[in-house]
């Protein structure tokens, strides 16, 4: 199981947390961000993921370095799909352990922020009425 | 003169129409100035300028990083936007 890794495949969350959760932990968060089928009200027919693959698990290390800086949370897995996803597809999986939960909560959203603020991955709207762009 | 070679993605790639470019650049030449390069060749880029991001060999870089022969270079478009 690789922690931080870009894939084509469909996300599954349970070998992350099987991965993240040792006997130190009292808390696993998972986060999933899923392809939803709209956009402020704009009906969406699939989204697509390109990422920049050789860079973008370095920086999914980095980030859970940083999130390690400023909360006690244990291992932490990021996976990231690209590629053509359907409405209702996991396009990431954000999953950390904790002794205690509000670590694991509050460094799962951070983590989840900056992954939108400098991962190198892009997102493309793919419109019910046929049009796309590129979500920037 | 060093041959380095410029990754393109999503928006950016549209624009020049490939993914990837080797380029020779001038000794002591920056990622910014590269950029500013690009920007006169392919005016849409120039929308970005600002809001990218820059990496050297798959590293986070600023504009006045310098650039060695055989660096990869990536300018990185603003990332999949959307509210959290």
């Amino acid at each position: 199981m690789q922690p931080f890794y870009v894939t084509n495949s469909p996300l599954d969350p349970a070998p992350l947390v099987a991965y993240v959760q040792t006997p130190a932990d009292g808390a696993v968060v998972t986060f999933a961000g899923v392809a939803r089928n709209n956009f402020e009200g704009r009906a969406t027919a699939h989204l697509s993921y390109e990422a920049y693959p050789e860079m973008a698990a370095t920086v999914f290390a980095q980030l859970a370095d940083e999130a390690r800086l400023r909360w006690p949370i244990g291992r932490v897995a990021i996976h990231h799909r690209t590629g053509m996803l359907a409405i209702g597809e996991s396009a990431v999986l954000v999953v950390v352990a904790a002794p205690h939960r509000q670590a694991a909560f509050e460094a799962a959203a951070y983590i989840m922020d900056r992954i939108k603020a400098v991962a190198p991955i892009w997102k493309k709207e793919h419109w019910a009425d046929g049009e796309a762009a590129w979500r920037e | 003169m060093l041959s380095i070679r410029i990754r393109f993605f999503a928006g950016h790639r549209d624009i020049v129409g490939q993914a990837e470019l080797s380029l020779e650049v001038q000794d002591e030449a920056t990622i910014g100035m590269v950029w500013e390069d690009l920007c006169v060749h392919y005016p849409r880029l120039a929308g970005y300028s600002g809001r990218i991001l820059f990496a050297v060999n798959q590293q986070f870089a600023t504009a006045t990083t310098l650039l060695a022969d055989g660096d990869e270079v990536a300018f990185i478009p603003p990332v999949s936007g959307g509210r959290s």
